[in-house]
Formats: C-alpha cells, structure tokens, sequence
C-alpha cells in the first residue's frame, strides 16, 4: 500500500512542479511585457513619472533579478500564499478574488460531478442490452455528450428564462436580495444555481451514461458472465457482477474527466454570469489580468491534483485487488 | 479487438482491462468488414452525416455573398432570402451564414490538425513505451502521467491568454500536444499485448530492426484501432477549440464557431432573441461531434464481432 501510494505522489510531486514552471515560465517566454501594458493602461502624460512607475513594478515584481533568483522567488510567495495582485482591480490580492470565486464553483462543480456520475452510471447499467431503453438512451447521450457545455447553457437561458420565465437568466442571487444565512437568501440562491448546475450536469450525464453501456456490453460478453448463465444463474445476477466489474475503469475515468469537466463549468459561468472562477477567469482574459489568470490556474491545478488523490483512495477501497496485491504479492 | 472508449473525455480506456486483439486475417478481412459496415446503420448514418457537413464546410464560403467580418447595412435580420442573408445578420449586421460556413471549415480543420498531432504524439509514445520496457517505459509513463493529471484546458487558457496574435494552426497544436496522454495509455497497453505473440517473436528472431517490428508487424495488427483513436481526438479537438474560442481566446482575424456563441451571448442576442445568431453554431458542433461519436460506435461494432447487434 506505501508503494502505490509513494508512486502517486511522486506523480503528483512531479505534476506540481511541472505546472508551476510552466505556470512561471510563460510570462517569461511570451513575447510583451506585461509591465509596460500595466503602465501603458495608467496613461501617464509625463514620460519621467512613466519611466519611474515602470521601474518601480519591475522591482515590485521581482523582474529585475536574474532569472532563477525570479524563479526561487515565485516558488517563495506561493508557499506564503502569495499569487500576486490583481491589476484590475488594483490593490485586490489575486488570492482574495479566488477565494471569493471558488464557493460558487464548487457548488456546480461538485454536485454535478457526483450526480451525473451516478445517474449516468444506474441509467447506462439499464439500458445496456435491452433494445427499446438502449435505442433511446443512445442517441440521446450521444447528442448530449457531442454538446458544447455552453451551448446548452445558452440554449437553457433562452428558453426557459428569457423566453419562458421559469428561471432567472444569471447571477448567483438577486441583487435586492438581503446576503443573510435565512431562507429566503438560501432559496434565492438555490434558484439562481439550478439553471447552470442542470447544463453542467446534463453534458456530463450523456457521457457516462454511454461509458456505463458500452463496459455493461462488453463484460456480459466475458467469460465469467457466460458460465454464470450456463450454470443457469439468474440475469438480475450477471447483470449485478457485470456492474461492479464495470464501476472501476468508471471510476479511473472520474478522475481523468475532471479537467474537462472543469473547462465546461468555466464557460457554463460565463453564460449565467455566475460569479465563480470561470466568470473571474473571463474578465481576467478580457481585461489582460495577467496575475488572475495564473493564479487560478495554479488553484485549479492543485484543486484537480487533491480530486485525484481523493479517486485513488476510493479506487483502493472498492477494488481489493488493488490492496492484496499491494500488500500480500509485494 | 478491445473496447474503444466512445467519449474521450468521459470514459477514457482503462489499461487493466485491454483484451487481447485478435489477430485479423489478411484478405478475407477487408471484404468482411465491408460487408458489415455497409449495413450498419450507425456507421451509415455518421459517415454520411460527418460527409454532408464537410461538404457544405468546402462549399459554403464559395457560395456565401458576404464576407464573413464585413459589416452590412442590415442590422439583426432575421433568416431570409434577400440579399444572401440565408441565415439572418448580427445585432451589427454581419452575415451569419457567411459566418457559420467559416467556423464550421475552421472547426474541421482543428480537429484534423489537432486530432492528427495528438494521434502521432500518442503514437510515437505508446508504441514506445508497450514495446521497450523498462527505463524508458517508466520515463514515458511518467510524462503520461504527469500531462494526464495537468487540467490541459486550464493550461490552453494561460498559454493563449499570453499569445497577442493568435492564429488557427496555433490553437490546433497547442490542443494537439496537451490531448494525447489517453490515447498514449491505450495504445501502451495494446502494444504491450502484442508483444509477446509468436509473430513479433518471429519477426525479432529474422533480424528485424525495432522500428519495423512495430510499424510492420504490431502497428498493422491495432489499424482499426488507432483510425478509432483519430476519430475520437477530432472530435475532442473541435469540442476543446469550441470552448477556447467562446472563453475569447480564439484565432485573431477570423470567426469560428466558438467565436460566434461568444459573440451573440456578449452582445444580448439571447435577450433579444436573435436565435439565428447563437443557434446554427452549437447545432453545428453537436452534429459534428455526434456523428463522429456515432461512426465510431459503427466502426466499433464493425470490427468487434462480440458487439454487433443481437
């Protein structure tokens, strides 16, 4: 168990240190400088005044230093949990615009994951060798999974909340509302989340649905499946073996979908104009807030690394094969 | 033949449970698999579907009347045969027909270039890795690894948040190199199985040089497969470069389809019901997409006498 273990994190480690570098070295590596945009916007008439402020963000921000001095230095600040400041709203840490962000994110990301996982998952098992339910489910999770996840987004505004009125068109809550821990304020924002949470989840839905009945079929056509029915083992029985055998490289995938999943909510966001990291990341690119942009990817990066330490540890619990090869066979 | 993942992106191949490929009989082979995919509805249908769509991509921006950025005197018009304006304007009066027929020809082209690049990489890396052991395999699982774990998307969004000129080929193998790791993995496994079959033993022992061994011997064996693993990378790609473009990080000067949902939602066409303008795009994609998902799920039933329809 210390063995798989140490080898993940080791992959993890090295995942890490690869996303920061790259996170650090693009700046460095693009051509512009972000400096002299910053100062650019500011419009200083006197060059003098320019030339100083220009100085000075240099020494503020540590590009004056050689290189790997300015390399050391990015790995420092992160550990202080340092991720700059935001240009856009200037004195504003990039660390509070995320942390403000991330609440509204994860409440789409997370429920959405795990429902349509799930559904996903009970509705292919259902459907897999069963003419009528598999004829349905199947071009529908296609259409569902071929789409774009904003495109359903746009799709659901313009019916049911412009055109239909059933759902307010975006935002995370009234602005009249009163922000209070009180019913009202939570049923408000629970009427906002429903609209994006349902575009994130229907996409995600289709997707597992088709994974499910696609390992359903291919382990009813194992061998273990075909001596269960020539020992006259009840359907109802094979169905249930194929299922759990089906569940793990489903499981494996929950960890690999992750980062797909996450780009959807981005632009899920955007759509509602929910005020989570997408919508953050949008007016960043929008607006050339460099520091947003890097710190949440870093933020992402680690959020997507904690998910798939968290799959590894359901994986070793569900699959023994995993924790008697680990400790007896090693 | 084992189990192709439809999705790419939500039920990605699990190495652990790789079945052996059989080994496909040289001649008889190809009449067979014809015979099959001629009636089989779902390949049918996604060919012919995926065929209509890159027709109407080649054609349409010949037979458009505008170009696609110019701007008209008719502002948010609604489909009509006057003018040319088949599929209506913009809120500033740019042809959307005009529009649509680029993206759709931009997407096709992302998708072969980013689909083609990702497909090689994983190739070249999965091939390697299955047929050397040891050192090199564990290096290469460990790249695998580590790009598989990186969020890839969030990572396009700070390279091309820096790029100030962003072009269409450079999306294409940006989305090209960080989309391959799923593909590697499979193929790695695959390879792994061939291996150590009589035929590559053969081959070993008549002095055949590595790089023979896999491109002649092994890589022959999985054809189907890897034509597979290019279809669902294409559609990846496309899905990927649809979702780039709509965060507004598209290709500078020209319009894609991505473009086009961004557009229309930043300019209120939702709350004025200019659906002509966000509509075609998405359907676009999701037909696109779809019908490649469709024709692989054909394919894979072709190949895979175990799936074909009882």
């Amino acid at each position: 168990m210390g063995r798989y273990f140490l080898r993940k994190l080791v992959i993890y480690a090295a995942t890490f240190v690869v996303a920061v570098t790259i996170d650090w070295a693009i700046p460095h590596l693009m051509p512009g400088n972000p400096v002299l945009t910053l100062v650019g916007r500011i419009q200083i008439r006197d060059p003098r005044v320019a030339q100083q402020l220009y100085h000075h963000y240099m020494r503020a921000f540590n590009l004056d230093l050689p290189l790997w001095k300015q390399y050391w230095y990015f790995w420092v600040a992160l550990f202080h949990g340092d991720l700059g400041t935001s240009i856009l709203e200037f004195p504003t840490p990039v660390t509070t615009i995320i942390v403000d962000a991330v609440p509204y994110t994860l409440a789409l990301l997370v429920p959405a994951i795990l429902l349509s996982w799930y559904a996903g998952n009970k509705f292919g098992a259902l459907a897999a060798r069963r003419p009528v339910l598999d004829n349905s489910l199947l071009p529908f999770g296609y259409t569902l999974t071929a789409t774009p996840y904003m495109w359903l987004g746009i799709l659901l505004v313009w019916v049911l909340a412009v055109t239909w009125h059933v759902f307010p068109v975006g935002f995370a809550y009234d602005p009249t509302a009163q922000r209070a821990f009180s019913w009202p304020f939570v049923s408000n924002l629970a009427y906002h989340w429903f609209l994006p949470f349902l575009s994130l989840f229907l996409v995600s839905f289709g997707g597992w649905a088709i994974g499910m009945r696609n390992m359903i079929i291919y382990e009813l056509e194992s061998d273990y499946a075909h001596y269960l029915e020539a020992l006259g083992a009840p359907q109802r029985l094979i169905r249930k073996y194929a299922f759990r055998n089906a569940m793990l490289p489903q499981i494996t995938g929950l960890a690999l979908a992750l980062g797909a999943i996450i780009g959807g909510a981005l632009v899920t966001e955007i759509v509602f104009s929910y005020p989570g990291l997408g919508y953050q990341i949008y007016r960043a690119i929008t607006n050339e807030d460099y520091f947003v942009i890097q710190g949440i990817f870093l933020f992402i990066i680690i959020g997507v690394l904690i998910a798939n330490f968290i799959v590894d540890i359901v994986y070793l619990i569900v699959d023994p094969r995993t924790r008697i090869g680990m400790e007896g066979g090693r | 033949m084992s189990s192709v993942p439809t999705a790419p992106l939500a039920s990605p191949v699990d190495p652990s449970r790789v079945e052996e490929p059989p080994i496909a009989a040289p001649t008889s082979g190809l009449r067979e698999s014809l015979h099959f995919a001629l009636r089989n509805k779902k390949l049918v249908f996604g060919l012919s579907m995926t065929s209509a769509l890159l027709l109407f991509a080649l054609i349409g921006p010949w037979i458009a009347q505008h170009p696609p950025l110019a701007y008209g005197g008719h502002l948010s018009l609604a489909p009509t045969t006057k003018n040319g304006y088949w599929f209506g304007t913009t809120l500033l009066g740019q042809d959307v027909f005009s529009q649509f027929v680029t993206g759709l020809r931009l997407a096709f082209i992302v998708g072969a270039l980013g689909g083609g690049i990702a497909a090689i990489i994983g190739m070249v890396i999965g091939f390697t890795a299955g047929y050397r052991s040891g050192f090199v395999d564990e290096a290469l699982n460990m790249l695998t690894n580590v790009v598989l774990v990186i969020p890839t998307f969030a990572l396009l969004l700070v390279i091309a948040a820096y790029l100030q000129v962003r072009g269409i080929m450079m999306e294409a193998v940006f989305i090209g190199i960080t989309s391959w790791p799923w593909a590697a993995r499979a193929l790695r496994a695959q390879t792994f199985s061939l291996v150590s079959r009589d035929f590559v033993d053969m081959a070993r022992l008549s002095g055949r040089s590595s790089r023979q061994i896999i491109f002649k011997e092994i890589a022959p064996n999985m054809s189907s497969y890897l034509f597979m693993m290019f279809i669902l990378l294409f559609g990846g790609a496309i899905l990927i470069a649809a979702t780039l473009d709509f965060i507004g990080l598209g290709p500078s000067n020209t319009i894609s389809l991505g473009m086009m949902m961004q557009l229309s939602v930043q300019n209120a066409a939702l709350q004025l019901h200019l659906w002509w303008w966000f509509l075609p795009p998405g359907l676009a994609i999701m037909a696109l997409v779809g019908s490649l998902y469709v024709m692989n799920v054909g394919l894979d039933e072709v190949f895979n006498p175990k799936l074909r329809e009882l």
